[in-house]
């Protein structure tokens, strides 16, 4: 069955009528996310770090740890709340008993996590220009790679969900895969420098790694082509996982 | 088109709901094993049967969210397999637990719901309005709906159903767990709806909601129809009249019961016996000789779609209760 658009944002207005009542309170943690991280590390640390990569480790954090939230706004979503939404609140039986179908309802859930991972990585971002760490104007175009991080990380995620049969798993998730991620993708320090010759492979597999480097070249302003390889590596991904995720939200809500 | 409406035409015209050889297996398990199934435009059709005999996957294979393994199902003329979102956008379904949005009020879940219809702006509005007066929710129309009690809820969740004014309703267990008169007041909207032209297909555990609310049943035992058809039609097609009910032993049963009424009809339930006869007073008679006392409480009764179910389904009540 193909996916029509407008059944799918009916889902997406769902997800949204439900943060719409509690966004004041969600948004905050937002904000004070980033500049713990900003004060803690990259000013403390950056204390005794002189430069890296030309700047200063504060300026060199800002642009991976807008990605970051991004991951995280959507990997919430497309973990826990998926899960409980499935085989909790039975919403998704309720949603095939209307014209919806199982494609529409996971493409409403992937746009409303990119959305999810809009709305932190975009308040990390107001944080770090408030602090006047990201130049003005072509670091603006980092806000450009915030949804692409947001829809990689949903995909991932939503492809783990509708493979899990409990919920337990989803800490296995967390604390095995997307921290690993956030410590080794050139969040902290330029991870390829750091392997030998041999195993630079390893850090071109990891996922957050690609945004990284392109929101740190935005924050630069200088590109190079290896940028488009880091499209071409979200895009592929993204689509490769959509297309298996179709298949296995309609295993698991139709029988 | 004109001539289909008419009375002599109107018995040719197609059924609403039509399933031929369905059958669906899970692994080795067959849920639903050969079912036949008409249902009429503008009829109230119940399916009755114990938990696991298969009644909530015939629903959802009606809907089209479980795919049978043998056989068709057509709805509103269509194929449901090639058709789901056409069909759906004309039928509504209650399923047996309740799917709300918690932290939302009644009327923002109706909005939810409309939205999945595509149903917008002033339209939507409107729809919202009826419903909430329909089914009585004004009251707590803004309130969150985990506040509410659970005939508010499963009010709600019927409202739901109606969102897309479906010429099909289906209600899966519409009334388990609701004190009686909030039982009374979902039967008289379902009879308000179906006044109104709206066709309802229903699963049930209670007898007296299916009699009072549908036009024929079909009794469902391990994915078969066990019997179909008018609910009094299936009380004469299965037994006598009358019912007679005692307590009486094994023993006392043969002494009263064993020689020469061997073709009475009986049913045991534990230690309660029910005897089926067109005219029970002769057996009253002999048991009154037998119990002087009047220690057996026998109890005279006209025979129900509940003896019915026992009969056909195999529910043997001894066993359910141990």
């Amino acid at each position: 069955m193909s996916v029509s658009l407008p059944h799918a944002l009916a889902v997406w207005r769902r997800n949204a009528s439900m943060y719409a009542r509690t966004w004041k309170l969600n948004i905050l943690p937002n904000f004070f996310e980033p500049v713990f991280y900003l004060m803690s590390i990259g000013i403390g640390v950056g204390a005794y770090i002189d430069r890296i990569g030309g700047v200063s480790y504060v300026e060199f954090l800002a642009p991976g740890l807008i990605c970051v939230a991004a991951m995280n706004g959507a990997s919430f979503e497309v973990t826990y709340n998926i899960f409980v939404r499935m085989s909790y609140e039975k919403a998704y039986d309720a949603m095939l008993t209307t014209p919806l179908q199982p494609e529409d309802v996971l493409v409403g859930e992937l746009l409303w996590a990119t959305t999810r991972a809009c709305i932190y990585g975009g308040a990390f971002f107001l944080v770090v220009a408030a602090y006047g760490l990201a130049p003005l104007p072509h670091s603006l175009l980092a806000l450009a790679v915030v949804p692409l991080a947001g829809l990689l990380f949903a995909v991932i995620g939503a492809a783990f969900t509708l493979r899990v049969a409990t919920i337990d798993l989803f800490s296995f998730y967390f604390t095995l895969f997307l921290t690993p991620l956030f410590l080794f993708s050139d969040v902290f320090f330029p991870i390829g420098e750091r392997l030998q010759g041999g195993w630079l492979w390893v850090a071109e597999v990891l996922p957050l790694l690609h945004p990284v480097r392109m929101a740190r070249a935005c924050f630069a302003g200088t590109f190079s082509p290896i940028l488009l390889l880091d499209l071409a590596y979200i895009l592929l991904l993204s689509a490769g996982l959509y297309a298996w995720s179709r298949g296995a939200i309609v295993r698991r809500l139709t029988s | 088109m004109e001539e289909r409406g008419s009375a002599p035409l109107g018995r040719l015209i197609e059924p609403l709901v039509s399933l031929r050889g369905v059958a669906k297996r899970f692994g080795e398990r067959r849920a639903v094993d050969g079912v036949d199934l008409d249902v009429p435009a503008g009829a109230c059709f119940g399916l009755l049967g114990p938990n696991g005999a298969g009644k909530t996957t015939t629903l959802r294979m009606v809907y089209g969210v479980t795919r049978p393994t043998a056989g068709r199902v057509h709805v509103f003329g269509l194929d449901v397999a090639r058709e789901p979102r056409q069909v759906r956008s004309r039928l509504g379904v209650t399923l047996q637990e309740n799917a709300l949005i918690e932290s939302l009020s009644p009327e923002d879940n109706l909005r939810v719901f409309g939205r999945f219809h595509l149903l917008r702006g002033a339209e939507l509005e409107r729809r919202v309005g009826e419903l909430v007066d329909f089914l009585d929710l004004r009251s707590h129309a803004k309130v969150p709906v985990r506040h509410l009690s659970g005939g508010f809820q499963r009010r709600l969740a019927i409202a739901l159903s109606l969102m897309n004014r479906p010429e099909l309703l289906i209600l899966d267990e519409p009334t388990t767990g609701l004190d009686p008169a909030i039982r009374q007041a979902v039967w008289a909207r379902v009879r308000e709806l179906r006044a109104t032209g709206t066709t309802v297909l229903l699963t049930t555990h209670y007898m007296d909601e299916a009699e009072r609310l549908c036009d024929d049943v079909a009794i469902f035992a391990n994915g078969r129809i066990e019997s179909q058809g008018a609910p009094r039609t299936l009380i004469a097609r299965h037994l006598a009249a009358e019912a007679l009910e005692l307590d009486c032993g094994a023993i006392d049963e043969e002494k009263l019961f064993g020689e020469g009424g061997g073709s009475i009809r009986r049913m045991r339930a534990g230690n309660r016996l029910i005897v089926y006869a067109s005219d029970v007073a002769p057996l009253l008679e002999r048991v009154h000789r037998f119990d002087e006392s009047g220690g057996c409480r026998a109890v005279v009764r006209p025979t129900n779609l509940e003896d019915v179910f026992l009969l056909l389904t195999g529910t043997r009540i001894g066993e359910a209760d141990a």
